[in-house]
C-alpha cells in the first residue's frame, strides 16, 4: 500500500515538501551562525563580542527568514501539510539525529560543563562558554556560566521559534496572544530580570535571584536552606520574595487555576511550556495517545509529585530548630502543618469529589496518603534523625539528578523529536500534577464540544501535545475536563468542523456525557441521555 | 441471545454495533471488505496531505472491539439469502444471522463518460481509492496535472489534497458557481474566490465530454464539452456525487430503488433486515431532507435509532433539525436549519459578508411571518445547540439577529462581528 510508504525514511518525497530557494538561503544563514558556536566550542579562533552578536543574529535571521518565507507565501490557515512526511517531524532520520544531538547537549550541560569550556575554580572560561562572556558581562557584570549559555540559547529558541509560531497561526488570536505571553515571560522574567537582580548583589547584600514565575515544586530547590537564609538576611525585599514564593503555590496558583485552568501557567507563562510551544511545536503530534500511555502518565506524574513533597518536607525539616522560643516554626510544628494540609486536601476531595475519581485514582490517593502520614507518624513517635528513612540530602540530590536533570532536561527536551514536546510536562512535572489535579477537581475551565458536529476525523487527538484522545470526548459530545490539558488551544484550531472551544464557565454541568448526540430524535436523546 | 450481523464498518454500522452492545448481550458481528478496523472516512484527505497517518483516523483503539465483544469479520458478501438468514461470502464461507443491518455506504457516481474506467480515473470514497491515489498521483513528477470533475464537497477536498502536494489542479464544475445548487449566491461566490486564491484552475459552467487514454490504458487527457479543449493530465478525479453501494443487495429479495428501501423504522421489506446510512432510501423523504441522506451525521443517527429497534424498543428515525458542516480550503462552513440556494416561496435571504476577510453568513427566513428558517455560516463558528433550540422555538429572524452573539463558538479573543451584522440587518429594513 503506497500510502504506507514511509516518506520520511525514503529519499523520494512528495514534491510539495521541498524547500524553496529562499528557504535554503535562510537555512544556510542559520547554519553559519550555528557553525560559529561549534567553532567556539572547539576553541577554534578567538571571537570578540561582535563575533558573538553576529552568530546569534545569523541564527535568528535564519530561523525568522525561513519561517517568513514558509508561511507568508501561503494563505493563513492550518499548516500541517506533510508533517508526517518530513523526516524531522515524523521520527525520520533527521528527527532521530536532532534528538541525539539535543540529548548529548543536555548530558554535557548538566554533568560535564567543563567540556563546554567552563573555567574550573575561578579560571577563565574557554570554548563555547567564553564565547558568551561578553554578553554575560554586559548583563550581569560577570563571566558566563553554562547556565548563562543555556539560558541565552533557550531564550533565543523561544523568541525565534515563537516568531515562527506567530506566523503559522496568524489567523488565530488565541494562539497569538499566548505566544506573545510566553515570549514575554521568558525574555523578561526568566532571562533578563534574574540577570539584573544578580547585579544588585554585592559583598554585603546577597539575594537569591531567580525566575520569579518559577514556582515550587517546579522550582524544587526554592526552599532549601541557603536560599531561605539569604532571602531572610536580605531584609524586607528578601522576605517579600520568600512570602511570594509560598503564596504562589498556596494562594495565587489555586485562584488563577480556578478561574482559567492550568493553562494560565502551562501554556502562557511557564518556561518549559514556552519552549514546548515554540521550538517544540513541530513535534506535538508525536505524543502517545493510547489509553496505556495515559495510565502510565497518571502514575508517574503523581509519583513525582509525592517524591517532591517528601523531599522538600525533609529538606526544610533538617534546618528547622526544636526550640519554639527561638523561632515559632519548629520541626514539630512544620510537620503538623504539612500533615494537616495534606489531610485537609485529602479529606475535601474524598468528601466532595470521590465520585469523580476513577478506581485507580482512589487507590493511588489513599495509598500515597497513608504512606506519607505513616512516615510522618513513624518519625514523630520514634524521633529518628532521618525524616523519611533516607537522609534529606540523599533525597534532595537524587531528586535533583533523576527529576531535575535527567527527566526535565535530558528526556524532557532531548527527546522532543521522539516522544513529542511535552514529555516532561505530561509525565514528570510535579507543578503540572498539582495544577492538573485542581483543574480536574475545581476549575471553571473546560473544552466544550459543539453539539453533534464532530466527524471523528482525529485531527484534535493527533495534534494534542499532551496525548489526550480529544476525539473520544468530542464524538460523544462530552466536554473535555482533563487534568493534563495545558490549554494550548491547538485541538480547537485544527478542528475542521468548528467543534472545540476552550472556555471558562461555571462549575455546574461542566462534566457531561451524552450517549446520543444533538441532531437526533429529541425523544431518543431524552430517553438515553437522562438515564 | 440473537446474532446481529452488520454489513459495513463505517460510521452507521459501527454506531449501531456500539449501541446494541450497550443495550443488549446479543452477539454482534461487523463485516467489512474495506479495512480491518473502523476509520473515519472524512479523514482520508488528511492522510494524503500528511496531517495524519492511517492509525490516527481510527476512532477506537484496536483492543476496543474485543473488549466490547464486537466481532470483526473481513470478507466480501456475495449473496444474502434472506430465507435461510445466511450470508455467503466471496471467499466461500457463510455466516448465519438473526438480524441483519445493511450499512454498505456509497460509491462514487459515474455518468457514462467515455474513458471513465481508465487507469488513473477514480473517485475518492474508500480506503482503496486513497491507495490508488498514492499510485497515480503521489507527487508532481508522476502526476503533472490532475483534473477534478464535479463541484461538490469531495471535489473541493480532492483539489485541496492534490494541491497540498504541488500538483496543478483543473477543477471542472458543471454549475455556474461552486455548489450553487446548495449554497446561495453570496456563499458560493466566496468559495469560488477561495478556490482560486489557492491557485486552483477553476472552470465554472464546464462539462466533461470524454477522458482520453494513452497506449497503456492510462488517462492522457480530458476533453471539455463546451469548447472542445483538450487538457493533458495524469489523473482524473470523478467527484460528481455518490450513490448507494448496493450491488450485494440487488440480487436478494430485499427491495431496492436507488438505495435499499426502508420505512421510517429503517426496516426493509424483509423482516429482521434493516438498512441504515448512505445506502438506505426512505419511501418518502422526511421534511426537507432527501430520501437518501449520504451524510456522516445522518449515518450516525440512523445507527443510534436502529439499535433501539433491534433491542426491543421499536423506534422511528425521526431526526431533529437539519445541520451539516464542511471545510473549503481554509474556510469552515456550518449550517443549521434550511437555507436554500434560492429562498423558498415567501422566504427571503439576509446575506452579510465581511469587507475584506473571508467570512459571510446567509439567513433564510419567512418574509411574512418573519420566522427564522436556517443559517449558513462561513468563517465564523456557531453553536449547534443554540440554533437547534431557536429552530424548535420558531424564533423570529429579528430575535436571532439580536441574540447572535449567544451562538458564537469562535475561540477566545477572536474578533466578533455581531454588531456589524446587526447594523447591516437594520439598514436593510430601512432601505426596503
Amino acid at each position: 500500500m503506497s500510502h504506507k510508504l514511509n516518506h520520511s525514511l525514503s529519499l523520494a518525497k512528495p514534491d510539495a515538501f521541498h524547500t524553496s530557494p529562499k528557504q535554503k538561503i535562510f537555512l544556510a544563514v542559520g547554519v553559519i551562525g550555528f557553525f560559529m558556536l561549534v567553532l567556539a566550542l572547539f576553541n577554534m579562533g578567538s571571537f570578540s563580542a561582535w563575533g558573538f552578536s553576529l552568530a546569534i543574529a545569523l541564527i535568528a535571521i535564519g530561523i525568522g527568514g525561513f519561517a517568513t518565507n514558509a508561511y507568508l507565501a501561503k494563505p493563513a490557515g492550518i499548516k500541517n501539510d506533510g508533517v508526517w512526511f518530513n523526516s524531522i517531524s515524523s521520527r525520520g532520520l533527521l528527527g532521530w539525529l536532532t534528538g541525539m544531538v539535543l540529548t548529548l547537549f543536555y548530558i554535557v550541560l548538566y554533568f560535564y560543563p567543563h567540556l563546554l569550556g567552563l573555567g574550573a575554580d575561578g579560571a577563565a572560561n574557554t570554548g563555547l562558554i567564553s564565547f558568551f562572556d561578553p554578553f554575560s558581562k554586559l548583563l550581569n557584570g560577570g563571566p558566563a556560566s553554562q547556565w548563562f549559555v543555556y539560558g541565552t540559547l533557550y531564550t533565543l529558541a523561544i523568541l525565534a521559534f515563537g516568531y515562527k509560531f506567530l506566523l503559522k497561526y496568524r489567523h488565530n488570536r488565541y494562539e497569538q496572544l499566548r505566544t506573545y505571553s510566553v515570549m514575554f515571560f521568558q525574555l523578561g522574567f526568566a532571562f533578563l530580570i534574574p540577570e539584573f537582580m544578580s547585579r544588585l548583589n554585592s559583598e554585603n547584600f546577597s539575594l537569591p535571584y531567580y525566575d520569579l514565575k518559577n514556582i515550587w515544586p517546579l522550582n524544587y530547590y526554592n526552599f532549601e536552606q541557603y536560599r531561605v537564609d539569604s532571602m531572610i538576611s536580605a531584609g524586607d525585599v528578601g522576605l517579600g520574595i520568600l512570602i511570594f514564593g509560598v503564596a504562589s503555590i498556596l494562594i495565587i496558583t489555586p485562584i488563577l487555576t480556578y478561574k482559567y485552568g492550568k493553562r494560565w501557567y502551562c501554556s502562557w507563562v511557564c518556561g518549559c511550556g514556552g519552549l514546548a510551544e515554540t521550538a517544540g511545536d513541530p513535534f506535538r503530534h508525536l505524543s502517545d495517545k493510547t489509553q496505556a500511555a495515559w495510565k502510565i502518565e497518571r502514575w508517574v506524574v503523581h509519583s513525582v509529585l509525592v517524591f517532591v513533597v517528601l523531599m522538600t518536607t525533609a529538606v526544610i525539616y533538617t534546618y528547622l530548630g526544636y526550640d519554639a522560643e527561638k523561632y515559632w516554626l519548629t520541626k514539630d510544628i512544620f510537620l503538623f502543618l504539612v500533615a494537616g494540609l495534606l489531610t485537609l486536601v485529602f479529606a475535601l476531595v474524598m468528601i466532595f469529589k470521590r465520585h469523580e475519581l476513577g478506581k485507580d485514582a482512589k487507590f493511588g490517593a489513599i495509598g500515597y496518603f497513608v504512606i506519607i502520614l505513616f512516615l510522618i507518624g513513624m518519625h514523630y513517635f520514634s524521633k529518628e534523625s532521618n525524616l523519611f528513612l533516607f537522609e534529606a540530602e540523599t533525597l534532595r540530590s537524587s531528586y535533583g539528578f533523576l527529576i531535575g536533570s535527567i527527566f526535565s532536561g535530558v528526556i524532557g527536551t532531548g527527546f522532543y523529536p521522539i516522544f513529542g514536546n511535552r514529555v516532561w510536562c505530561r509525565f514528570g512535572c510535579p507543578m503540572a500534577a498539582i495544577l492538573g489535579f485542581q483543574q480536574r477537581m475545581l476549575s471553571r475551565f473546560r473544552i466544550t464540544t459543539n453539539g453533534g458536529q464532530c466527524i471523528s476525523c482525529g485531527n484534535c487527538s493527533t495534534y494534542c501535545e499532551m496525548g489526550i484522545d480529544v476525539r473520544a470526548y468530542a464524538q460523544k459530545g462530552e466536554n473535555i475536563v482533563r487534568s493534563s490539558c495545558v490549554g494550548c488551544g491547538i485541538c480547537s484550531a485544527v478542528c475542521p468542523r468548528g467543534v472545540l472551544k476552550l472556555e471558562n464557565d461555571s462549575m455546574k454541568g461542566r462534566i457531561n456525557a451524552n450517549e446520543i448526540l444533538l441532531g437526533n430524535d429529541v425523544n431518543l436523546m431524552d430517553l438515553v441521555n437522562q438515564k | 441471545m440473537e446474532h446481529v450481523v452488520i454489513i459495513g464498518n463505517g460510521i452507521s454500522g459501527v454506531t449501531a454495533a456500539r449501541h446494541i452492545r450497550k443495550l443488549s448481550k446479543n452477539r454482534i458481528t461487523i463485516i467489512s471488505a474495506e479495512t480491518e478496523h473502523f476509520f473515519s472516512r472524512t479523514a482520508l484527505m488528511y492522510i494524503y496531505m500528511g496531517h495524519m497517518k492511517y492509525e490516527h483516523t481510527k476512532p477506537y483503539e484496536d483492543w476496543f472491539w474485543e473488549k466490547n465483544r464486537i466481532e470483526l469479520k473481513s470478507g466480501f458478501v456475495n449473496n444474502i439469502d434472506t430465507r435461510s438468514k445466511t450470508l455467503h461470502f466471496a471467499e466461500g464461507d457463510s455466516l448465519k444471522y438473526d438480524k441483519l443491518i445493511v450499512a454498505t455506504g456509497s460509491k462514487p457516481n459515474k455518468f457514462g463518460w467515455p474513458g471513465q474506467d481508465l487507469k488513473g480515473v477514480q473517485g475518492l470514497y474508500s480506503k482503496q481509492d486513497l491507495d490508488n491515489l498514492e499510485i497515480y498521483a503521489p507527487d508532481q513528477s508522476v502526476c503533472k496535472r490532475a483534473v477534478i470533475v464535479g463541484g461538490g464537497l469531495i471535489g473541493i477536498e480532492l483539489s485541496e489534497m492534490l494541491h497540498s502536494r504541488n500538483i496543478p489542479v483543473t477543477f471542472l464544475v458543471r454549475e455556474p458557481s461552486f455548489w450553487d445548487n446548495v449554497l446561495p449566491k453570496g456563499d458560493s461566490e466566496l468559495i469560488n474566490h477561495e478556490i482560486k486564491k489557492h491557485g486552483i484552475d477553476l472552470r465554472l459552467a464546464t462539462n466533461l465530454k470524454e477522458i482520453k487514454s494513452d497506449e497503456n490504458g492510462r488517462v492522457k487527457s480530458v476533453i471539455i464539452e463546451e469548447t472542445g479543449e483538450e487538457i493533458l493530465c495524469d489523473f482524473v478525479g470523478l467527484t460528481a456525487g455518490v450513490s448507494p453501494n448496493i450491488s450485494i443487495v440487488k440480487n436478494s429479495d430485499i427491495e431496492t430503488k436507488k438505495g435499499v428501501l426502508v420505512n421510517r423504522y429503517l426496516e426493509t421489506n424483509i423482516p429482521d433486515v434493516y438498512a441504515i446510512g448512505d445506502c438506505a432510501e426512505q419511501h418518502e423523504p422526511i421534511g426537507e431532507r432527501k430520501s437518501i441522506e449520504a451524510v456522516w451525521y445522518t449515518g450516525r443517527m440512523m445507527g443510534e435509532v436502529v439499535a433501539q429497534t433491534i433491542c426491543g424498543n421499536r423506534m422511528a428515525y425521526n431526526p431533529s433539525h437539519w445541520f451539516n458542516s464542511a471545510k473549503f480550503f481554509d474556510i469552515e462552513y456550518q449550517t443549521y436549519g434550511w437555507v436554500f440556494s434560492e429562498p423558498k416561496e415567501n422566504h427571503a435571504h439576509f446575506h452579510w459578508k465581511h469587507e475584506n476577510e473571508d467570512k459571510c453568513i446567509t439567513i433564510e427566513y419567512n418574509d411574512e411571518t418573519q420566522e427564522f428558517k436556517g443559517i449558513n455560516t462561513l468563517g465564523i463558528r456557531m453553536k449547534h445547540e443554540i440554533f437547534n433550540r431557536w429552530l424548535s422555538e420558531n424564533q423570529s429572524v429579528d430575535y436571532v439577529i439580536k441574540h447572535l452573539s449567544e451562538a458564537n463558538f469562535d475561540p477566545e479573543f477572536f474578533k466578533r462581528f455581531e454588531s456589524n451584522i446587526q447594523k447591516q440587518f437594520e439598514n436593510r429594513l430601512h432601505t426596503v
